[in-house]
């Protein structure tokens, strides 16, 4: 026991004076590691923190014509974004805020009590690609709302309602697949890149490389000073080999309608239009997409998004008989065949019809050149028939079907050629000669692309010379662009000469009066072709579902001009167009456009510019009576007057 | 006893280290909160160090042995004052602190609960008769200390609740505590801590506060919230070097509340090695001329409030500093008489006053 005066045990005292103690030499080992030990390390830390590198965007390349007019070009976008200050009340401004930027102020207050738990630094995104008066709203109120501020980014202006759509694809943030595929390994998430189209197939042409900034940042990422700069280096333009006047000709030939148009020189294989039916219009995607939107791109049974010249793999219909026709000149049976028409045969136990046979009608004693331009299908099926299937597919493969072009746009389909071989490896089941016959119309299992078939008629009408299709000439790119190398190589299909001749002459016929499609035929323009009509369903079962519309057969029209040594070809697929003559309006339409601009700018087919200049023409004479038109060609020198050009016409939507 | 006391008692060179602290303090907040919209508190400070000064010499005047017998009372009514914020409380950033007061005035209990826990614990052992605790003395002292520590961890105030622990602990350890008790202590701790965090059925802490104890432990965990205030407060101090820097952290505003919370870290980043090193000198001289003052006290009860004045101090560096150097994790205890903030300044003025009072009487009987 002790008193209330004794003392508080001494020893106990000393023993906290020495916890105490033990206690600050922790705190000083702890200062003495960070700022000694560690010192360099947070000194870094602290400069990283302080300095923030902000990418300097580059802007893409735009996008040329042939004759260097604009089809894409970027223009400045602004983005209205919240910073979020400590000291400003976020929510009493709201108001204020959502006034100026047209938003929903309840909308925005939600936003910003949500994102009252992030760190500060980060700033909300308000809207993107705010309008003029929104920008101005912001730059007027400075002072009374330091919070706002904007953000610029380049963005794509694309040509409007779609117009090119399809071959210029459109640019979107990086996904994540993409970066984990080989090609995408340079880039970063953010980053935006082409997604289909052109933009994608020369995305590292387009894309230039960002610069970046050492910016002084504090803690809510307001810049306060700036150290260095490594300036961006913008994307190349490129230019394209589309002629806009052309793809505008195209555009307005295709409308409304479901389907595709690929205008080409035959000679290089310069794409000059290429049109797709239905489109999209990509400046929806240059700011964001909403996923209705998507999703009603994407489900639309019409595929929007496809680009039919390269992607749709249908059934050629007639436009194969050309390629029949070559195979049979080189077997050498066609030139002697002839057939006898009462409008259906029997082959293989089945009674095969012409497409004569539902009108009512014949087309009698036929031989190849009637064949053509008449299109008899019973010519084709006895044709067919004496070739056999493996001699059919080595002209079809030999004329490119049946394997991708090379065109330089991705995602191109393949199409299909049948053979025994192929029937065996795919189905396990043997070849049946009464497929063959049908494959001699262009229908059963053969499939081609409005952009194979361009070029494997191209080809017969180049006696031979086969190209590869390109949207860019490879020369417009810079040197050692690996990728395009392939582009200008030129294969040569061995084809008779007097085949050939035979076999164009023939498809002159086809939009003369006596042929599948004499409306089509332009006065003036001398144009040869080969309709085709390509069933979906038989004759036999359309019948029975009347006027559904899914079932209607698709029109097909393929055809050039001149006949001899041509300088376009036109391949138009007309879906649900019923008949290979409503296509071949559409392609005479282009083929009109091309040859009427050759005869405005006849500098383009000369090297001197004005002066005297040889110029080659085709006319015609009515017949008094009306019945047949007879065309006229010569050549002939005029003054070329020394007056500018005509302002190019813009593509519709840019500004 | 004499009721005869005078200020030449007075513990003069206490007071010029205390204000030495607060004059680094006012200076600290001035150069951080210089160019934000906290502009101006140093002065403030100043207004709350010359109030909490006041203050103090009219604490030192009351005789504390007039207070202590009055302890029960105090005692009781710091309950209740903690029950009223239980029932009456204004909820603020999801915490029922504050009581609002007449004239718009916000009165927190749990800091002067502080103040009445020094005295109530020193009032208890001071009475106690033997040498040795035994296991029921160990018990009612450690209730005294929990029954207000589990009210204001209810409101809840993670920090303020365990800065009353250092209260009971330096009592039990002064009063006599056993090795065995030691150990059980020990023991029962570590089960408890282990209990919280990985018994998911035991809701003792919010999961705000267990994620700032967990981000301590793996800042990486989540590297924007309080694992984010850990690693910019090292970053802030470890880059002050050996002789401080240009204090970007601070004035750039990555360092979270460096006026309060983190004023030591933003004093690190600009001073340096050396001047951290020198505050936490002046700190340990104001402790150790404490404990001085406790030896010469002139009874148990004296060296009891005095110590319990000790045990709150230190506590509160070991755990601000810690958490400024990346020891502690982040549990918003400000550091004594140099953080910002009117509470915190007259909670160590009043405390100081009290070991005045103790010294002043050091000659008495």
């Amino acid at each position: 026991m002790f008193g209330r005066d004794e003392k508080v045990s001494a020893i106990r005292l000393t023993a906290a004076q020495y916890m105490i103690l033990a206690v600050f030499l922790i705190l000083a080992y702890g200062l003495w590691r960070l700022q000694v030990m560690q010192s360099d390390y947070y000194s870094l830390a602290a400069e990283r923190n302080r300095i923030r590198n902000v990418p300097v965007l580059a802007p893409r390349g735009k996008i040329l014509d042939r004759e260097g007019r604009t089809i894409v070009d970027n223009y400045p976008s602004f983005s209205a974004l919240l910073l979020r200050d400590s000291s400003r009340d976020l929510v009493a401004d709201a108001d204020l805020i959502a006034k100026g930027l047209h938003l929903d102020p309840n909308e925005l207050r939600v936003r910003i009590r949500r994102f009252a738990a992030m760190p500060q630094y980060r700033p909300i995104f308000l809207k993107d690609d705010i309008t003029p008066d929104e920008l101005a709203f912001i730059e007027a109120h400075r002072n009374e709302l330091p919070e706002l501020d904007t953000i610029m980014a380049h963005r794509r202006l694309y040509p409007r309602n779609g117009f090119m759509a399809h071959l210029i694809g459109y640019v979107g943030e990086v996904s994540e697949d993409m970066l984990n595929q080989p090609q995408f390994e340079l880039y970063n998430p953010g980053d935006v890149v082409g997604i289909s189209g052109v933009e994608r197939q020369y995305n590292a042409v387009l894309m230039g490389q960002n610069g970046s900034r050492q910016a002084l940042v504090d803690s809510h990422g307001r810049e306060v000073g700036r150290l260095g700069e490594t300036p961006a280096v913008p994307g190349k333009p490129l230019k394209l080999t589309i002629d806009i006047d052309m793809q505008i000709a195209a555009e307005e030939a295709l409308g409304d309608k479901n389907g595709a148009i690929v205008a080409m020189d035959p000679r290089t294989g310069e794409i000059l239009a290429m049109v797709s039916r239905p489109t999209f219009d990509p400046n929806d995607f240059a700011v964001h997409v909403s996923r209705d939107e998507w999703n009603k791109l994407v489900t639309d049974p019409d595929k929007p998004l496809l680009n039919k010249a390269i992607q749709a793999q249908l059934a050629p219909g007639s436009t194969f008989k050309i390629i029949m026709s070559v195979a049979g000149w080189q077997e050498g049976i066609a030139q002697t065949m002839h057939v006898h028409c009462n409008g259906s045969a029997d082959f293989y136990g089945r009674n095969s019809k012409c497409w004569v046979y539902f009108l009512h009608q014949t087309h009698g004693d036929v031989d190849l050149a009637k064949a053509i331009f008449q299109s008899c299908d019973v010519f084709f099926y006895t044709l067919a028939d004496k070739l056999g299937i493996n001699r059919i597919a080595k002209y079809a493969t030999a004329l490119g079907l049946g394997q991708k072009t090379g065109i330089d746009l991705p995602q191109e389909a393949s199409g299909l050629v049948p053979s025994e071989e192929w029937k065996l490896r795919t189905f396990h089941q043997k070849w049946y000669a009464g497929e063959t016959v049908f494959v001699g119309i262009g229908q059963g299992a053969v499939t081609v692309t409005p952009v194979q078939l361009i070029r494997a008629i191209s080809a017969i009408s180049m006696g031979g010379k086969m190209v590869v299709p390109h949207v860019i000439n490879p020369s417009e790119l810079p040197p050692n662009y690996v990728d395009a190398a392939h582009l200008t190589d030129v294969k040569t299909v061995p084809i008779d000469p007097e085949g050939w001749n035979y076999i164009t002459d023939a498809m002159l016929k086809v939009l003369q009066p006596g042929g599948t499609s004499p409306l089509a035929a332009v006065p003036g323009i001398e144009i040869a072709g080969k309709t085709g009509s390509a069933q979906v369903v038989s004759l036999e079962n359309r019948a029975k579902h009347k006027d559904n519309a899914d079932l209607a057969q698709n029109g097909w029209f393929v055809g050039f001009t001149p006949r001899r040594n041509p300088d376009v070809v036109v391949c138009v697929l007309f879906q649900g167009g019923e008949h290979g003559k409503l296509a071949a309006r559409l392609a005479t339409q282009v083929i009109k456009a091309y040859v009427e601009k050759q005869r405005r700018n006849p500098q383009k087919m000369v090297e001197k510019p004005s002066g005297k200049v040889e110029v080659g023409g085709l006319w015609d004479t009515p017949d008094p009576d009306g019945r047949r038109d007879k065309l006229e060609g010569g050549r002939f020198e005029v003054d070329l007057p020394r007056k500018p050009l005509a302002a190019a016409v813009a593509a519709p939507g840019i500004r | 006893m004499s009721r005869y006391v005078s200020f030449r008692d007075f513990d003069w060179v206490l007071l010029v280290f205390v204000l030495l602290i607060c004059g680094l303090g006012v200076m600290e907040i001035h150069s951080a909160t210089e160019h934000t919209k906290f502009a101006g508190s140093h002065i403030k400070q100043v207004y709350w160090v010359v109030g909490g000064v006041a203050a103090m010499f009219l604490v030192s005047l009351v005789n504390y042995q007039a207070l202590l017998e009055q302890v029960h009372w105090f005692y009781i009514a710091s309950i209740a004052s903690l029950m009223a914020v239980m029932i009456f409380g204004q909820k603020y950033l999801g915490a029922k602190r504050w009581i609002k007061m007449p004239g718009g005035n916000h009165f927190q209990p749990s800091e002067w609960v502080k103040l009445i826990l020094i005295l109530a614990v020193a009032k208890y052992f001071a009475d106690m008769r033997t040498r040795e605790l035994s296991w029921s003395d160990f018990m009612k002292a450690g209730a005294i200390v929990a029954i207000p520590m589990l009210m204001v961890l209810k409101q809840p105030d993670l920090g303020t609740a365990l800065t009353y622990l250092p209260i009971a602990a330096m009592g039990v350890f002064l009063g006599g505590m056993q090795w065995k008790q030691g150990m059980v202590v020990a023991l029962v701790a570590a089960i408890g801590v282990g209990a919280v965090f990985f018994v998911p059925r035991v809701h003792v802490l919010k999961s705000y506060q267990k994620q700032r104890l967990t981000s301590f432990v793996d800042p990486e965990l989540d590297p924007q919230g309080s694992g984010y205030q850990v690693e910019q407060s090292k970053i802030a101090v470890g880059s002050g070097g050996l002789w401080g820097g240009k204090g970007s952290q601070t004035h750039g505003a990555f360092l979270p509340v460096p006026q309060t919370d983190f004023i030591f870290a933003a004093f690190s980043e600009e001073h340096g090695f050396v001047g951290a090193l020198g505050v936490l000198l002046l700190y340990f001289i104001v402790l150790m001329r404490l404990t001085q003052n406790a030896q010469t006290a002139p009874d148990r009860a004296g060296t009891f409030v005095v110590m319990g004045v000790v045990a709150v101090l230190s506590f509160h560096i070991l755990v601000n500093v810690g958490m400024v150097v990346g020891f502690m994790p982040v549990t918003g205890i400000p550091l004594p008489l140099m953080s910002y903030g009117g509470s915190s300044v007259l909670f160590m003025f009043l405390a100081l006053g009290m070991v005045m009072n103790v010294r002043m009487r050091r000659f008495v009987n």
